[in-house]
């Protein structure tokens, strides 16, 4: 017909995501911070590789965690890692943590309309020396929080976070208030019982667990070094340092 | 397609239109004609299935049966799978095979591209890998995929490398890789074969262990074919096999009863 009502519009049936699984998490102290991330990667029902990396360092004082569409996370990561090199050349120094919050921010909203599908938690020193965390939406939305998990487990790790961090649904002792902040070894023990249990419950969870901790300039490390596998990667003296924890988890 | 002469985009025809019963103004504005007939994302026509390969002591090893279908018919039974790529890679792919013989040319320009450059550098199986995620991603993104998984294996400078990638740009590496069925059949029998041992099998066992999953993989998925090839990547190179013809038994199906029409 000459009015064009013969032009239907055509379907595409291609779908440009899919869901790859896994959990991660993290959790601010006064001064450090604690992001972590199992290693399985699927689709479905099938396991792809036990050994897929969703945290990543990005500086000495801030540490990365991804999860959702695995292509678009790594896609991300790249990205981000790319743009703080361009400031390291421009700047002679590391991007700060909430700057680096605010470019995930534009760099995640600037495709508010083919989102990467991706869910991230960024924590890490702030530059008063205090542990922060930021978490984000696939679009951008973000805020600093003391504690966030998300992905497959979210639903299961997140109340426990709210019960155990934020003291939710728990009375103080009489004449006493809860802590504002939980020593390392306490928040440690938390972030590996949330991961064993979410892999007890969760088929997406498992196979291997990699807990980054970020300790702020100057603070004593002696409450890390009772933890077995524990590597420094920090790469300059006399900052903030970072380490890595890996953990096995189960692999069924 | 508008068959309006009218809308064809031509001027004014008196011959057409000689009184000019259709005015101007009520004619459609002109559009793209093909705009319905441009199609970007497709659906695999012609392809392969399954992909299998694994890590062993001395390199990897992978395979691919030879049959390229048509939906539910063996339209080519004597296709190629497993591509050679520089002096160190193999390349395996399941999925659309013309747009994996179009991966093949990007393969042959990339390694014309390096030669070229005549620093004495070539590209290992990771690098090959990699750009081939960044190729695969950024087609997805465009909205028009490459249908395929691939699987990349190789070895360089002593070190034995295997990853996947697929229309999506997802991408993984692990010491067992299997695509289409074989992620289903053949994936459990690997992993039980090669997890822990990835530096103790030898050539031999790495064979036995592949010849198998082929065999499974031949009496369960409907798109393979009993003819496949093998290849390896070794410090001395990159082979692949001639083609294998899989030995099977089938007097089992003598005492089969009541799938069909039997009498008793």
């Amino acid at each position: 017909m000459p009015d064009g009502s013969f032009s239907h519009p055509q379907q595409r049936q291609f779908n440009p995501y899919t869901e790859n699984g896994g959990t991660i998490l993290a959790i601010a102290g006064k001064d450090f911070s604690v992001i972590a991330g199992d290693t399985r990667q699927s689709e479905g029902y099938s396991i792809q590789t036990r050994y897929a990396p969703k945290v990543f360092r990005l500086t000495d004082r801030a540490v990365l965690a991804v999860n959702g569409f695995a292509a678009d996370g790594n896609m991300f990561v790249k990205k981000v890692q790319q743009r703080l090199e361009w400031y390291r050349h421009a700047h002679a120094k590391d991007m700060p943590l909430g700057a680096i919050a605010r470019l995930i921010q534009t760099m995640l909203y600037g495709r508010r309309f083919f989102p990467y599908y991706v869910y991230n938690i960024l924590g890490g020193i702030e530059e008063d020396g205090t542990g922060a965390v930021y978490s984000f939406d696939p679009v951008g939305s973000y805020e600093r929080e003391a504690c966030r998990a998300a992905g497959a487990a979210q639903s299961l790790v997140q109340p426990f976070l709210d019960n155990q961090i934020y003291f939710k649904n728990q009375q103080a002792p009489a004449g006493q208030s809860h802590p504002l902040h939980l020593p390392l070894s306490d928040v440690l023990a938390i972030v590996i019982d949330s991961f064993t249990s979410a892999t007890e419950r969760h088929i997406e969870v498992g196979d291997g667990l990699e807990i980054y901790v970020v300790l702020t300039k100057g603070r004593p490390t002696q409450d890390l070094e009772g933890y077995r596998g524990v590597k420094e990667l920090t790469t300059r003296p006399d900052g903030d340092r970072v380490f890595l924890i890996q953990r096995e988890l189960k692999k069924d | 397609m508008d068959h309006f002469p009218l809308s064809w985009g031509r001027p004014r025809n008196d011959a057409l239109d000689a009184f000019n019963t259709y005015p101007m103004h009520k004619r459609p504005t002109h559009h793209d004609t093909f705009a319905d007939g441009v199609q970007r994302t497709q659906q695999p026509i012609v392809t392969g299935t399954s992909v299998l390969a694994i890590k062993y002591k001395d390199g990897i090893m992978m395979a691919a049966d030879t049959l390229a279908s048509y939906g539910s018919l063996a339209r080519f039974k004597s296709i190629q799978r497993l591509h050679t790529v520089g002096s160190s890679t193999v390349l395996g792919a399941s999925g659309d095979l013309s747009d994996f013989q179009y991966i093949q040319s990007l393969m042959e320009d990339l390694i014309i591209e390096e030669h070229t450059a005549g620093d004495h550098h070539e590209l290992g199986p990771a690098e090959i890998h990699e750009y081939l995620a960044q190729v695969l991603y950024s087609r997805r993104t465009k909205m028009d995929p490459l249908w395929n998984s691939l699987v990349v294996g190789g070895r360089k400078d002593s070190k034995n490398f295997l990853a996947y990638v697929d229309l999506l740009g997802t991408t993984y590496s692990s010491s067992s890789i299997a695509t289409g069925y074989g992620a289903y059949i053949a994936v459990p029998l690997l992993r039980n074969a090669v997890d822990g041992r990835e530096n103790t099998l030898t050539e031999e066992e790495a064979r036995k262990i592949i010849v198998d999953c082929m065999r499974v993989l031949f009496y369960r998925d409907a798109r393979s074919l009993n003819k496949f090839q093998i290849s390896t990547v070794t410090d001395a190179g990159v082979t692949i096999s001639e083609p294998i013809q899989l030995e099977t038994t089938w007097s089992f199906a003598e005492g089969i009863r009541g799938y069909g029409a039997q009498t008793q």
